[in-house]
């Protein structure tokens, strides 16, 4: 619907969120026991792309957002966002910050807080509004989520696809530059899967913010990314980077369309013999 | 839990009333012990008419009060600590962690000598068991906080003093709650212990005595007040927390 002056617009206004992962490469441990779980890898991320990574098990796709989310350091290479380094030489983790918000794959939303407490939680505690201003902010948002009545409610009240969508909500009232998805829908059936990707498309529609988002769901990928990277078997290194021109906004629709059907072709090849290989030396370290 | 009772008196009721079991030969019958309680004149001084029966219980939850009041002021806040500062952690907690397993009877001669006052040892040792038990949890609290909750906090721009106050504290709140209905329950014991020794007063004290007076219901008496009046603290304890962490009352009941 307004995607088209969305698009039209945006060149105009200084588009922010560009990540760029140069030569990335992460080692747990040390001496024997060490092993390499990122190895070189290079992503550039467009400011306002949503970028996914498909890959098997372990195969580094959290270490990478770790790292950008200052969770985790890296061993060797850089990460820019917007130019500016967050992690390289000399500084080998980057310090968490409002601008780059997980939403984490088994929900993080405080417990013992209301929703609304919940939502105004990272505005507040920057100092960026008033509590009540806050509030009011979050309000509306809920109600473009469709999430009002449960201001009130504590997290543990609310369905896992409600609570992730608040996260989301939580994540966005602090206008930040990046949004970091781990797996944030897996474990859903998926009917309440597909209204999630739904409504996170409609989010990414509505906001200015790039998304990393991880996954090992195919369709997922295909379905939400503007470009998806095939991450290989550990050691994790982009295989291949697939764009999808599949122009937004998508509905379920797409789904059944010869190009997206061709796409996710595209995609499983890439990541079938990466599981392969994964699947083997699994089977490599329990004989 | 009527059942439960009604199974206990009349279990007691039989072994000593009516088939005068010869383990319980010196073991005060239901009807002695209650006829005792609740007499106005009673036989062996003391029942819910005396004032004496107050004085013990007063003396003894004031040692009480004043003893998990002391570990709660220092033991939530040093668990607390001991979990969020790694470097704190690595000096106090192998001293907190030797200190710990000491029986708090074996701290009866060295909690005479160090305090001359009255009340001194027996509060202390009550204290003592109180704040082990309470710093224990308040750390295991800080221990069982999911990792991603204060990743978030960090997220969404926390300082890590915010962290400490949003997401620390209520973190720890189930155990530190646990850690205090524990504590009662073992100051409740200590006491007993430290009075039997070392009280001048208190139900411990009065225990003992009247053990040594031969005034066997007393014993009884004493021993059923203790139980209730810590039954009471207890269930005070887990208002408190129950009001504190609504949100805990309200999912479990919702789910």
């Amino acid at each position: 619907m307004n995607s088209l002056e969305h698009e039209a617009v945006a060149p105009a206004k200084q588009l922010r969120g560009g990540i760029s992962i140069r030569n990335v490469s992460k080692v747990y441990g040390s001496g024997r026991s060490s092993f390499m779980a990122v190895d070189s890898c290079s992503i550039e991320i467009a400011p306002g792309e949503l970028h996914v990574i498909v890959g098997p098990s372990g195969c580094g796709k959290t270490t990478l957002l770790n790292a950008i989310a200052g969770f985790h350091s890296i061993s060797s290479g850089e990460i820019y966002l917007d130019g500016e380094l967050l992690c390289g030489p000399g500084k080998p983790q980057a310090a968490p910050g409002a601008d780059r918000v997980v939403v984490f794959q088994n929900g993080a939303l405080f417990p013992w807080k209301t929703i609304l407490d919940n939502l105004t939680y990272g505005p507040v505690i920057q100092g960026l509004m008033t509590k009540k201003d806050a509030q009011n902010l979050a309000r509306e948002r809920m109600a473009t989520a469709g999430l009002s009545g449960f201001e009130d409610s504590y997290p543990g009240e609310l369905s896992s696809g409600m609570a992730r969508r608040v996260e989301i909500a939580r994540a966005l009232l602090n206008d930040p530059k990046v949004l970091l998805l781990d797996e944030p829908f897996r474990g859903m059936d998926n009917l309440t899967k597909s209204i999630m990707h739904e409504s996170l498309l409609q989010i990414y529609d509505r906001n200015e913010v790039t998304v990393f988002f991880i996954t090992h769901d195919i369709e997922e990928a295909a379905f939400l990314g503007s470009r998806v990277s095939v991450m290989t078997t550990r050691p994790g290194r982009i295989k291949e980077t697939i764009d999808v021109d599949i122009p937004r906004p998508r509905d379920y629709r797409v789904l059944t369309s010869d190009k997206f059907l061709g796409l996710m072709g595209r995609i499983v090849d890439a990541v079938a013999d990466e599981a392969q290989k994964a699947f083997e030396a699994g089977e490599r370290e329990l004989a | 839990m009527l059942l439960g009772f009604t199974l206990f008196f009349s279990t007691w009721l039989i072994a000593v009333d009516v088939l005068g079991v010869w383990r319980f030969r010196y073991m005060p019958g239901l009807w002695e012990v209650i006829q005792e309680w609740t007499a106005k004149k009673p036989k062996f001084g003391v029942s819910i008419f005396t004032s004496e029966y107050y004085t013990h219980i007063w003396y003894s939850l004031r040692r009480v009060l004043i003893a998990f009041s002391f570990s709660l002021v220092l033991g939530v806040p040093l668990g607390l600590f001991m979990g969020w500062y790694r470097k704190f952690k690595e000096f106090s907690f192998p001293v907190f962690e030797m200190l710990r397993p000491i029986p708090v009877l074996a701290w009866v001669p060295l909690a005479i000598l160090m305090f001359h006052t009255e009340e001194g040892p027996v509060i202390y040792l009550t204290f003592l068991s109180a704040f082990f038990a309470t710093t224990l949890n308040a750390f295991l609290g800080v221990q069982s906080i999911d990792r991603d909750l204060i990743r978030a906090a960090y997220c969404l721009g926390s300082k890590p003093r915010d962290v400490f106050r949003h997401v620390v504290v209520p973190g720890a709140m189930p155990y530190i709650f646990i850690g205090l209905q524990i504590a009662m329950g073992v100051a409740w014991f200590s006491l007993v212990a430290g009075e039997m020794v070392a009280g001048r007063l208190g139900l411990g004290y009065l225990v003992n005595s009247a053990y040594t007076t031969s005034r066997y219901p007393t014993i009884v008496i004493s021993m059923f007040t203790l139980g209730f009046i810590g039954w009471l603290s207890s269930a005070f304890i887990r208002l408190v927390g129950d009001r504190l962490m609504q949100y805990r009352a309200r999912v479990l009941s919702s789910g």
